[in-house]
């Protein structure tokens, strides 16, 4: 059991100091950071003691190792736009991409499975049909037409919410929530839409399969046989098996919606990690985007390892020694 | 921290109270992107700048005519007996929002910061010998040599107080390469219209009113509440919803609508930038060309040719939807130097084109490519695709590369570019400032965005020249032998002078302001 977890924490590592690799050469191609840290009157001898002080003038390898022994002490730098530490302006845009992702996963969920139900057991109904069509929409069209398609809708035509920002926060010392007051909440809504409808559609189409496969199964049968009610076997029985993979693809999405936040973020001026990241790429802010990226991976590779973990109780196969783990 | 809580908390009040009298007016003002600092020495960047001016002042500053006009200081002037020293007169009885007097110390450690080492104003300084206070309220600036246009380097300087600075330790600009910030960076005291309340970058930030400024003339905003929307559709629709009162980057697709739609109208107004190409001169062959034995470009009947198959009327018409101006010279109209004649532009004329590409020896044209920015200037890549159409209809196939701002810049400065589109805005309202960056050889401060590396030494001299002469009309007279040079020598291809449309609630009126730095002081109301 220590010797699966500390094997699993090992290649977790490795991941992270891939990632780090993979980062650290393109930022080599995305643009020169000095360009946009300095006025075209800036001589070019000044740009050049600029970089110096930098150290981008370094071989890369130097560079890198250096960015590594930051990043073990959590250090990264400087923003060259905001001029604050890097892991500061992460920590303050961080709640509100959490709340964000977490309104949009339960929107996802709550829905998803409602309409996935719902589909499966009246396949032939016109509700199903459209519903099923509309799904089909959900996942072809852009997350920012979708935004702002709703923006135009909600906002400019019928004036009902806001079409930007977090409305107003209270602020809990380590926490900025906006859930506690009127226009946070208002404002959260169509942002938790936009963001919410892909995974949406994935859940409900995936809980539908799920749910035809089950209720064609020989125990649904049997039920039916033994002459217990309708409800008892769809929601009882058949929901209940259905949920197992629903609960993993969820869990394992949840990374992808703290990424996807970026499109929705930044057509709703959502003050969140990802138009951080979208706004330091325009102007090559390399340790915010070096921070961010290493702020993904760390997610995904903790989420994998949970899974991974809980596996291990679930599936007694993976606990024979010296057998192949993530079979 | 302990300032956060408070402000915040002085920020949910002021959004839930009336703060004062009937008449407090409340501005809800959306642009583009946030100032990136407060710290008013360590970024030369327009909306940073934009931002400081309601919390800082100027000795001197620009009013939306362009002209400078006094601000900290009354009166400037050169020492009567020693042609390079500026004497300020300051204002008195100006204080600062923590309510220290303004006095020449400041001035002095004010101008010393932003010439110190790691401020990115230094290099309009950097003919700044000594600065000294000669009493309370005069200042004497020594240059290295006569600097007649001086003043004109000082209107995105800003004083600070010395005292303040000293207690909080941001003597020293915010260093990059430093573990922390610097106070300056997020706290502010300045002595101009607006005191800051909070702020959260990227997000808001809200202002209001500075009781004891020294104008006489109390602005009609009382409270303004600055908020970044980057997306341009978000903020045309948060106006249109009614969430913002003033938008300051207006995208020209949506200029004819706004202004239809009723309670909202556009301000329009030139911008202090004009957009041109520019191309390589010299006899090595161009890298990104199918001509391997000589460079079309240094041909001047190419480049006339060039000049004839681009149609600005047309760019206007169709890329811009009206909104430009187009211009056949790379200089501003604001700027001293511009006149009529340079400005006006040949009709296009493709069969006379033709024949001059043919004379030069190309009767089937050439190919090269075309570097754009494609996130900097006002469709800046539409711009550069029309001028492939354009130029392929005279033979000329340009093959369109296109990158954000952040790869563009540097292939200009590292000459690493045969074709290439740049804007330049020209903040001391002077040909000189085109002259030593454009024009002039690249070689030490001079020709930095000279990207296609044309060289003329007699040119050069009188370049150099313009920066230690007094006598303002024989200056005058080498600016126009110059421009007259540039013009003829098609040395760069000048398309238009941008546009700048602010939209807002017809019952505001601001005006625009030509280098894009509106004072919401210069806000009024209909009643």
């Amino acid at each position: 059991m220590l010797a699966f977890i500390i094997r699993r924490l090992i290649q977790s590592v490795v991941v992270m100091l891939f990632v780090a690799l993979i980062a650290f050469v393109v930022f080599r191609y995305v643009g020169d950071p000095i360009a946009s840290m300095v006025g075209v009157e800036t001589r070019l001898e000044d740009q050049e003691i600029m970089r110096d002080r930098l150290g981008l003038n370094d071989p890369a390898i130097v560079q890198f190792f250096r960015f590594i022994g930051n990043a073990i002490q959590g250090e990264f730098g400087i923003s060259y736009r905001l001029q604050q530490p890097v892991s500061e302006l992460i920590l303050s845009r961080l709640p509100a991409t959490i709340e964000l992702a977490f309104a949009s996963a339960s929107l996802a969920l709550i829905f998803g499975v409602v309409l996935g139900v719902f589909t499966a057991l009246r396949p032939k109904s016109l509700f199903s049909a459209g519903i099923m069509a509309a799904s089909l929409v959900g996942v072809s069209l852009p997350t920012f037409l979708i935004g702002i398609g709703l923006i135009y809708v909600f906002s400019v035509e019928l004036g009902w919410l806001p079409s930007f920002g977090r409305g107003d926060v209270v602020d809990l010392g380590w926490w900025r929530t906006g859930l506690l007051t009127e226009s946070g909440l208002k404002s959260l809504i169509l942002p938790a839409i936009t963001l919410s409808l892909f995974q949406l559609t994935l859940i409900m189409r995936l809980v539908r399969a799920e749910m035809l496969e089950v209720l064609r199964t020989e125990y649904i049968r049997f039920a039916r046989a033994r002459g217990l009610s309708q409800r008892a076997i769809n929601f009882g029985h058949a929901l209940k098996n259905t949920l197992v993979p629903v609960i993993t693809i969820t869990g394992l999405q949840l990374g992808s919606v703290i990424a996807f936040a970026i499109v929705t973020e930044t057509v709703f001026q959502w003050p969140g990690v990802g138009s951080l990241f979208i706004t330091s790429v325009q102007v090559v802010d390399v340790p915010v985007m070096a921070a961010y990226l290493m702020f993904i991976a760390l997610v995904f590779v903790l989420i994998n390892l949970i899974v991974d973990i809980l596996y291990y109780f679930v599936d007694p196969r993976l606990r024979l020694d010296g057998g192949g783990s993530g079979k | 921290m302990t300032t956060t809580f408070r402000r915040l908390g002085a920020a949910l009040l002021a959004s839930t109270l009336i703060v004062s009298a009937a008449s407090a007016e409340t501005i809800r003002w959306a642009r583009a992107s946030d100032a990136l600092t407060l710290d008013p020495h360590s970024q030369n960047q327009g909306p940073t700048h934009n931002f400081a001016h309601h919390i800082y002042e100027t000795l001197v500053d620009r009013d939306v005519e362009g002209n400078l006009q006094a601000r900290l200081a009354t009166s400037w002037e050169i020492k009567a007996d020693d042609p390079t020293t500026w004497v300020f007169t300051l204002r008195e009885g100006v204080t600062f929002h923590d309510g220290a007097a303004f006095t020449a110390e400041d001035v002095v450690f004010s101008l010393d910061r932003a010439r110190s080492e790691k401020s990115n104003m230094r290099q309009l300084h950097v003919d700044v010998a000594e600065v000294i206070a000669v009493d309370d309220y005069t200042v004497e600036v020594k240059m290295n040599g006569p600097a007649p246009l001086y003043p004109n380097n000082l209107t995105n300087t800003f004083i600070m107080d010395k005292t303040w600075a000293e207690t909080n330790d941001v003597v020293e600009v915010q260093d990059y390469a430093a573990g922390e910030d610097n106070y300056a960076v997020r706290n502010t005291n300045g002595t101009g219209p607006y005191i800051l309340q909070s702020r959260e970058v990227d997000v808001r930030s809200v202002l209001s009113i500075n009781e004891n400024h020294w104008a006489e003339q109390k602005p009609a905003v009382t409270e303004i509440i600055y908020l970044p929307i980057a997306d341009a559709a978000t903020r045309v629709a948060a106006l249109l919803s009614g969430e913002v009162d003033i938008v300051q980057d207006v995208p020209v697709q949506d200029i004819e609508r706004l202004s239809s739609t009723d309670g909202i109208k556009v301000e329009t107004g030139p911008e202090n930038r004009v957009i041109y190409f520019g191309y390589k001169f010299g006899d090595a062959p161009l890298a990104s060309s199918n001509i391997t034995d000589r460079n079309p470009f240094n041909d001047p009947r190419v480049r006339e040719a060039m000049e004839l198959a681009v149609d600005r009327d047309a760019i206007k018409a169709v890329v811009m939807r009206g909104q430009s101006i187009p211009t056949g010279v790379a200089n501003p109209p604001f700027v001293n130097g511009w006149t009529e004649e340079l400005d006006a532009y040949p009709a296009p004329d493709i069969e006379r084109a033709q024949a001059l590409l043919a004379e030069a020896g190309y009767p089937d044209g050439f190919t090269v490519t075309l570097d754009t920015p494609n996130n900097r200037y006002v469709n800046d890549e539409a711009i550069s695709q029309a001028v492939v159409s354009m130029l392929g209809r005279i033979g000329i196939n340009v093959t369109l590369a296109s990158r954000p701002v952040a790869q563009h810049s540097p292939l200009v400065t590292n000459n690493q570019t045969d074709f290439y589109l740049l804007g330049w805005g020209v903040p001391t309202f002077d040909s000189a400032y085109v002259f030593n960056d454009l024009v002039h050889s690249k070689e030490g401060s001079y020709g930095a965005y000279n990207g296609g590396l044309y060289s003329n030494p007699e040119l050069d001299a009188m370049i150099e020249s313009l920066g230690t002469e007094t006598d303002l009309e024989k200056r005058n007279a080498t600016i126009a032998e110059i421009w007259q040079v540039v013009k003829q020598d098609r040395v760069l291809l000048p398309i238009h002078n941008q546009v700048l449309a602010y939209a807002m609630k017809d019952r505001i009126t601001l005006p625009v302001h030509p280098e894009n730095q509106p004072l919401m002081t210069s806000v009024t109301f209909a009643e």
